[in-house]
């Protein structure tokens, strides 16, 4: 690709700077690139810093939050732009479905008012137009009674409702670039289903790039082309979602696949039965370990592996493919699976 | 079952009154006559639609809202007939993990007094070092440092949060635990810890859960008994895998076919174009005589759209509120393949 | 609790950013200049009201005919009005006066008015209802005309003029406070408290007040301002302190007949209201900025902004 990618992020790091104490990275080394219609998945730990990797693209991150790196929207620095310039960026260049829901909307304001209100600001239309695509939207986001549940306010939604309000608000002006932070979290899975369609058909007819954080790897196969996995604020793994899911390389990749829960066709859930996990927790931001971050939970970890931190390798056919570990096999002919897809059509 | 369920919920009922301004409308029925009963030391899933009721209902069973109609009976007792004395004494044995885990902690608090908050209905509230060892050891065993407890919400990651709200909702020691989406902002690794936990709770404490979950794939791996709520009201409810594996309702069976799964990369192929408006009637006003899913099931026949199907016992412990019910026992009587065919 | 249970291993918790958000005090001042300059002006003007109580270059109240409508640099710094007393004397006698009776008069306002606003709040139906028509009715009354009425109810001076003052506040913070605390019982931490068996008492002490703290301080700083002006517009029509008694009000009532020779007498009390209400109302704008968290960070956001805190233009004279 000669051309310009829509997103590039080199060697981004996040450290929050606490008044009266030690600095705390949170993200370190996090390097990615996005063209015009392309989907990234994002997994990882709680607290891994997905979140804060999105605020940093959206530039709200914390104010006790310093960025160093680069992110880079169609060639343009955003980490030094001024806030003034960021209001013509955020909703219409990169627009951000928010975790919280209940943070992103105004307690205090109609639910269709603050629809309109992105449309007004961008568009410049009339309320009244702006109004009818809100309702519209409402509509699309499958809010039943759309008309009437306009003039509700948030705390007279369900969880699940003020999450699709808030996906309403991103998807009204159609951005280039669409953050969706754990979307569909509080959503029945046919509503989920239907969402990550609207979300698909913006990526196929207008070429929007989706960076689409979940911890739903079902989600993520479902609609990311491209998966990173993050752990302790670093990328340990990335690569095709496919090649991710059926053979992945990190310890910690592996440990994840193996803690989904699943349901298990005829199995009954016999009393004891419990479900895989990963031994220990995530070391605290402020006292990470030397050496490779996973070490300390990895079931593969060797001395070598508590000395340096690992390098990011990249492998694959193509090259397509990267991880850090020490350990992970990198040669193993990716299993020729040419159509991998679908194997249950639904 | 010889023994009294541990909780009882008989012909719920809740309104919310319209709102006024934009064109008075009628009030909006979020739960419909919905009874279940939950055994002592069982979990309870409570799958559905989203806005279907489910919040509603938890906040009931917690006596935080009093029903339109209806009533709930824990341990023996109308929750809705007891002094206020008496029920707050009462509390200590239920509690609740919210949905939204940035709404339900005070930002102005610091941890260990949102942890420590439930510890108020006891009668002898324990000293501040005891009340101090307590919610370190209730963070540790949701897996947060102790460290936790003098730092505040903003500080904390979603997941994180709702560490510390399971922490809450533990504290007391409860009989019943209503975890409202509970799992749902975990990472996998971390979710799996939490529903050990339940496991664990239910194993050696007899703790019982209504576990309100989007997330199918938990509520198989750690559910006796589920529910299926659809527009307010239970459309099926049965053993977690015999439901799961043989679905008696339209819906349950939808429910079951749009779940992803990690086996199916990529958008599904396109499907006969889906309708993109308003396939839903209303939610609201006068009860309508029809069946709620009426609109979007493959199996509607002209009677579903002019009666509307109670709950009625299938085989003994299922239940179903489908007029095709048979049709769709028969459809599939062999345990659902994920390919099979779905035609009525 | 089992500590046995599957999670018990560490961490995880973020030991980092103890001292919570706010930035550290000498960076504040940098970052925020009006703040600065509106937290400067007010503690100067206390400074000087507090020191006229103990020292003032002249007794305001002595009269020297003889050197009556002096220059400033004259005689004094100021110079001297038609009686010959002290123009800076007066104006620092004034401060005291000007600012006991604003500040009296807010924290009365905010007392009453919070508490009608939060018990609003909690016992929303008929109370919140009477509570809130009670403060319209209250507010459609002019301070001037409240001002008058109770004047010949309690008599001329200070009480009357605080509780004149304190009335027309009181709906102001109660409407501040209702609509603010109605957003924060809403929220689920109080179903999670109200779970937790505490009553509406204590969930609005240990709950809604913490979380209402801002928008009322906010609301307090502009108060003050237009507290001043009020009180200043009181004892210009000669309500408010009885005659000796040096207000800035009354000097600037004074200065008129004087305009063409004298106006210094007029422009020195005039700079002084205008300087103390800039002031409250930079710090209260300044400490709206601070202390919204998340102000700094998250601009441009519809964030769950509490309503603005409502500034009626009335009451100035
Ligand atoms: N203001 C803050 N001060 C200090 N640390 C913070 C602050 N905000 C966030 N953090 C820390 O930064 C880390 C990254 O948080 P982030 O919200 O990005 O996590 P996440 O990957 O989105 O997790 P989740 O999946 O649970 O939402 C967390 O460990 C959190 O504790
Ligand atoms: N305070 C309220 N006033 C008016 N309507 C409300 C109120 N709270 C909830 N509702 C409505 O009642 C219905 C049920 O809401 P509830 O929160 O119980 O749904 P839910 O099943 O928990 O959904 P989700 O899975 O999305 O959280 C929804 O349609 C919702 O909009
Ligand atoms: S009653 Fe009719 S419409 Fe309703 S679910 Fe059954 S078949 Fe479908
Ligand atoms: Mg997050
Ligand atoms: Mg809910």
């Amino acid at each position: 690709m000669t051309t310009m990618p829509l997103l590039q992020i080199d060697n981004l790091s996040v450290t929050m700077m606490p008044p009266g104490a030690a600095p705390v990275p949170i993200l370190s080394d996090v390097s990615l690139t996005l063209d015009k219609g392309a989907t990234l998945g994002i997994v990882g730990e709680s607290g891994s810093g997905k979140s804060m990797l999105s605020l940093a693209i959206m530039g709200l991150l914390p104010p006790t939050a310093r960025a160093a790196g680069t992110i880079a929207l169609n060639g343009r620095q955003l980490l030094t732009l001024p806030e003034s310039a960021w209001c013509r960026i955020r909703g219409r260049r990169i627009g951000m479905i928010f975790q919280e829901p209940m943070t992103a909307l105004n307690p205090a304001m109609r639910i269709g008012d603050q629809i309109a209100e992105g449309i007004i600001w961008h568009r410049g239309v009339a309320r009244a137009v702006a109004r009818r695509a809100a309702i519209d939207l409402l509509d699309q986001v499958r809010i039943p009674d759309a008309k009437r549940r306009a003039a509700s306010y948030p705390h007279e939604m369900s969880g699940g409702q003020r999450q699709r309000v808030g996906i309403a608000i991103a998807l009204a002006l159609q951005p280039d670039l669409m953050i969706a932070d754990e979307p569909t979290t509080a959503l029945d899975v046919t509503v989920q289903a239907e969402i990550l369609d609207i979300l698909d058909e913006l990526v196929r007819e207008r070429g929007m790039a989706l960076i689409i954080i979940s911890h739903d790897l079902g989600v993520i196969a479902r609609a990311a082309h491209r998966t990173i996995v993050m752990y302790a604020g670093t990328g340990m793994e990335a690569g095709p979602t496919v090649a991710l899911l059926r053979d992945p390389r990190h310890p910690y990749t592996t440990g994840l696949l193996a803690a989904m829960p699943r349901r298990r066709p005829g199995v009954g859930s016999g009393p004891g039965s419990r479900l895989a996990t990963i031994p220990g927790t995530v070391p605290g931001f402020a006292d990470m370990p030397a050496g490779c971050r996973f070490a300390g939970r990895c079931a593969r970890q060797t001395g070598a592996c508590r000395e340096a931190t690992p390098a990011w390798r990249l492998f694959g056919s193509d090259g397509g493919r990267g991880v850090r570990c020490l350990h992970a096999q990198l040669d193993a002919a990716e299993p020729d699976r040419p159509e991998p897809d679908r194997v249950m059509p639904l | 079952m010889t023994a009294a369920p541990l909780l009882e919920i008989r012909g719920m009922t809740h309104d919310y009154a319209g709102r006024a301004g934009f064109g008075r409308g009628p009030a909006l029925r979020a739960l419909d006559n919905v009874s279940l009963s939950i055994d002592a030391g069982t979990i309870f899933g409570l799958v559905g639609e989203s806005g279907c009721g489910k919040s509603t209902l938890a906040r009931l069973v917690m006596a935080l809202d009093r029903p339109s109609a209806g009533t709930v009976r824990f341990d023996g007792e109308d929750l809705f007939a007891l002094s206020a004395a008496a029920l707050k004494r009462k509390r200590r044995a239920f509690q609740m993990v919210f949905q939204d885990p940035f709404g339900s902690l005070d930002p102005r608090q610091t941890v260990e007094r949102i942890v420590a908050e439930p510890l108020h209905v006891l009668e002898t509230r324990p000293s501040r070092d005891e009340q101090r060892e307590r919610v370190a050891a209730m963070l540790d065993s949701v897996g947060l440092h102790r460290d936790a407890a003098t730092l505040y919400p903003h500080q904390f990651s979603g997941g994180q949060r709702q560490r510390i709200a399971i922490a809450r909702a533990l504290i007391t020691e409860p009989r019943l635990v209503v975890a409202d989406e509970a799992v749902s902002a975990l990472d996998l690794s971390v979710q799996a810890q939490v529903l050990n936990l339940l496991l664990d709770l239910r194993e050696t404490r007899g703790v019982t859960f209504l576990f309100i979950s989007h997330n199918l794939g938990a509520v198989d791996c750690i559910a006796d008994r589920i529910g299926v709520m659809y527009r307010g009201r239970l459309v099926e409810s049965g053993p977690a895998h015999a439901v799961f594996e043989h679905p008696h309702h339209p819906y349950t069976r939808l429910l079951l076919e749009a779940e992803p799964d990690i086996a199916r990369i990529g958008p599904p192929p396109h499907r006969s174009q889906p309708q993109t408006r308003s396939l839903s009637p209303p939610a609201v006003g006068v009860p309508s005589p029809a069946c709620a899913f009426a609109p979007r099931c493959p199996l509607v026949t002209d009677r579903c759209r002019i009666e509307r199907p109670e709950l009625r016992t299938l085989v003994p412990g299922r239940d179903v509120a489908c007029h095709h019910a048979e049709t769709m026992r028969a459809a599939f009587s062999r345990p659902t393949q994920p390919d099979a065919e779905f035609v009525p | 609790m089992p500590r046995s249970a599957a999670l018990s291993e560490p961490a995880a918790g973020r030991a980092a950013d103890r001292a919570g958000h706010r930035a550290p005090a000498s960076r504040v001042w940098l970052r925020h200049p009006p703040l600065a300059l509106g937290a400067l002006i007010t503690v100067a003007l206390a400074a000087i009201a507090l020191l006229s109580l103990v020292w003032t270059p002249v007794s305001p109240a002595r009269m020297q005919i003889a050197f009556r409508l002096q220059a400033p640099l004259a005689r004094g710094l100021l110079g001297t009005d038609q009686f010959g007393r002290d123009v800076l004397s007066m104006l620092m006698a004034g401060a005291w006066n000007s600012l006991s009776i604003a500040a009296s008069a807010v924290a009365i306002g905010t007392a009453i008015g919070t508490l009608a606003g939060v018990a609003g709040a909690a016992r929303r139906g008929l109370i919140e209802a009477a509570l809130m028509r009670g403060c319209d009715v209250l507010f459609a009354v002019p301070p001037i005309l409240s001002a008058m009425m109770l004047d010949a109810f309690l008599g001329p001076g200070r009480r009357g003029a605080i509780v004149a003052i304190a009335v027309f506040m009181v709906p102001v913070f109660a409407r501040v406070t209702g609509s603010a605390a109605r957003q924060i019982w809403a929220r689920d931490y109080i179903l999670a408290a109200r779970g937790a068996g505490k009553g509406a008492t204590l969930i609005t002490i240990e709950h809604v007040l913490p979380n209402i703290a801002n928008p009322i301080i906010v609301q307090v700083a502009i108060q003050l301002g237009l507290a001043i002006l009020t009180e200043a517009g009181l004892s210009f029509l000669g309500l408010g302190m009885p005659p000796p008694t040096p207000t800035w009000g009354r000097m600037l009532a004074d200065a008129q007949t004087y305009l063409g020779v004298a106006p210094w007498l007029a422009i020195v009390p005039g700079c002084a209201i205008v300087v103390t209400v800039l002031g409250f109302n930079l710090l209260g704008d300044g400490l709206r900025d601070l202390l919204d968290p998340r102000a700094g960070g998250r601009r441009g956001l519809s964030l769950p902004a509490l309503e603005p805190p409502q500034t009626p233009d009335r009451g100035a004279p």
